[in-house]
């Protein structure tokens, strides 16, 4: 059927090893926050709300702009962590996480609140009263009833990972083999003389995963269908 | 028993509740939205009282005046709500032995077998809350509490979500537990006739206030038939 290059794998590779690593970074705060929001009330709760919802209402290429001005080799703090850890982000498949990390992680966000918002509080509370601590009840009761929507947020991230272009290409580049990503490789065929056959092979690659993506999720969220409160 | 003496603020609502009782069982009787829910909470320590003390059989919970304030799960008070509040992640089982799990083998003072035997629920121990009747869940809701070895027992309104015949189901769970295990309890309800099956020092609510020095009998009309369900 599909006959990829060795080229095409590589960016399907990549892709993949990007999205993973975006997803599995951003999971552990993306709860935390999403829980925080749901739970309490703060000053600057609306400031950290907008804050984390920005990447989802700008154009991507400010936030890859934002993060080159930053974690850029010249940036203040690639610089520092150059200088001193002799780590640098920019310009390779690390970087490249990062920019999926910070478009994907509203989406998650959202997800792991919203499903906060729908456990009943008053099951925290009999909880306590039964001697559960505060970090007990989180990870007894809180997380488990939350395991739907956390996962939903999850196959949300990954998608939105693997179809990150415009942070990614400014952030990072379009490095074959190291910053490439399926979205990149597609436009850099459709800019090549005769590219146009890459291009339709791994649209049609590009379209096959997200419907995977959507199909795992349909099927995780009826295995893990919510269980209504008694 | 019961040494209680708070203030506690709800909004634009303030309760003052002055409740001392050396009975095994007191019961709590009044209309609903009176203050019972929230002088309830302030037991167990999910509110925190403006001011006051709580002290139950001589340990003290909360101190405005010392800046004591235990929290919630330091208090050992066993609560059973209205809707039973089951864990719907947990097998009944697990449910059962969740504050018993928080206890080290020294403060355990009732086993799984003994509670399940005095509820009869060994039935039902490997199911999903989701597959009990509402008599069933609010059976195993008592357990839970009992199994948490609390000092005392809250029991907010635990048969105002059943009918008739259920009623008249748990009703003697609750004297088997009263007679067998000893444990205090505090019987909130707007139903007289159960109050007065478990115990007959009764404390009336009137709207923001609740004081045991006033005998019950001198209140308008206790025996006034509970018309807010």
């Amino acid at each position: 059927m599909l006959d990829l290059s060795e080229q095409e794998i590589a960016a399907l590779l990549l892709s993949l090893k990007i999205a993973a690593w975006s997803s599995v970074l951003s999971c552990p705060p993306a709860i935390i926050i999403g829980w925080v929001l749901a739970r309490f009330q703060f000053a600057g709760k609306a400031l950290l709300d907008g804050l984390i919802h920005l990447p989802l209402v700008l154009p991507p290429i400010v936030p890859g702009y934002l993060l080159l001005l930053l974690l850029g080799n010249n940036g203040l703090l690639g610089r520092w962590l150059n200088q001193h850890f002799g780590i640098s982000v920019a310009f390779s498949w690390r970087g490249a996480v990062l920019a999926s990390m910070v478009m994907a992680f509203p989406l998650m966000v959202r997800a792991v609140r919203l499903s906060v918002t729908t456990i009943d509080p008053r099951l925290e509370n009999a909880a306590r009263t039964l001697g559960a601590n505060p970090l007990l009840v989180f990870f007894s009761i809180t997380l488990p009833l939350a395991a739907p929507g956390i996962l939903a947020g999850l196959v949300l991230g990954f998608s939105r990972s693997l179809g990150e272009f415009g942070a990614t290409i400014t952030f990072v580049g379009n490095i074959e083999g190291e910053t490439r990503t399926l979205p990149l490789a597609i436009y850099t065929a459709t800019q090549m003389p005769g590219g146009d056959d890459q291009a339709a092979r791994l649209v049609v690659l590009s379209m096959l995963l997200a419907l995977a993506a959507l199909a795992g999720s349909e099927l995780l969220s009826r295995k893990l269908h919510p269980k209504t409160a008694n | 028993m019961l040494d209680i003496h708070i203030t506690l603020d709800r909004g634009d609502f303030t309760l003052t509740a002055k409740l001392h009782s050396t009975a095994l069982v007191t019961g709590l009787f009044g209309p609903s939205g009176v203050g019972k829910s929230s002088l309830l909470q302030g037991i167990a320590g999910l509110v925190k009282p403006r001011q006051g003390h709580i002290a139950i059989a001589g340990d003290t919970l909360f101190c405005s005046a010392q800046g004591i304030n235990l929290p919630p799960h330091r208090r050992r008070i066993g609560f059973v709500f209205q809707d039973a509040l089951l864990f719907p992640h947990l097998t009944v089982r697990n449910n059962l032995l969740y504050g018993y799990r928080q206890l080290s083998a020294t403060e355990r003072r009732l086993s799984l077998d003994a509670v399940v035997a005095i509820l009869e629920i060994g039935a039902l121990l490997d199911k999903s809350p989701q597959h009990l009747s509402g008599g069933e869940k609010q059976r195993v809701g008592l357990g839970r509490a009992l199994l948490s070895s609390p000092r005392l027992l809250l029991l907010d309104e635990p048969l105002a979500s059943l009918d008739e015949r259920l009623k008249q189901q748990i009703l003697p769970f609750l004297l088997r537990v009263r007679d067998e295990l000893q444990i205090p309890m505090l019987y909130v309800s707007h139903a007289l006739p159960e109050i007065r099956y478990l115990t007959e020092h009764i404390v009336g609510i009137q709207p923001g206030f609740i004081d045991s020095t006033i005998p019950f009998s001198s209140y308008a009309d206790p025996s006034a038939p509970n018309s807010d369900r």
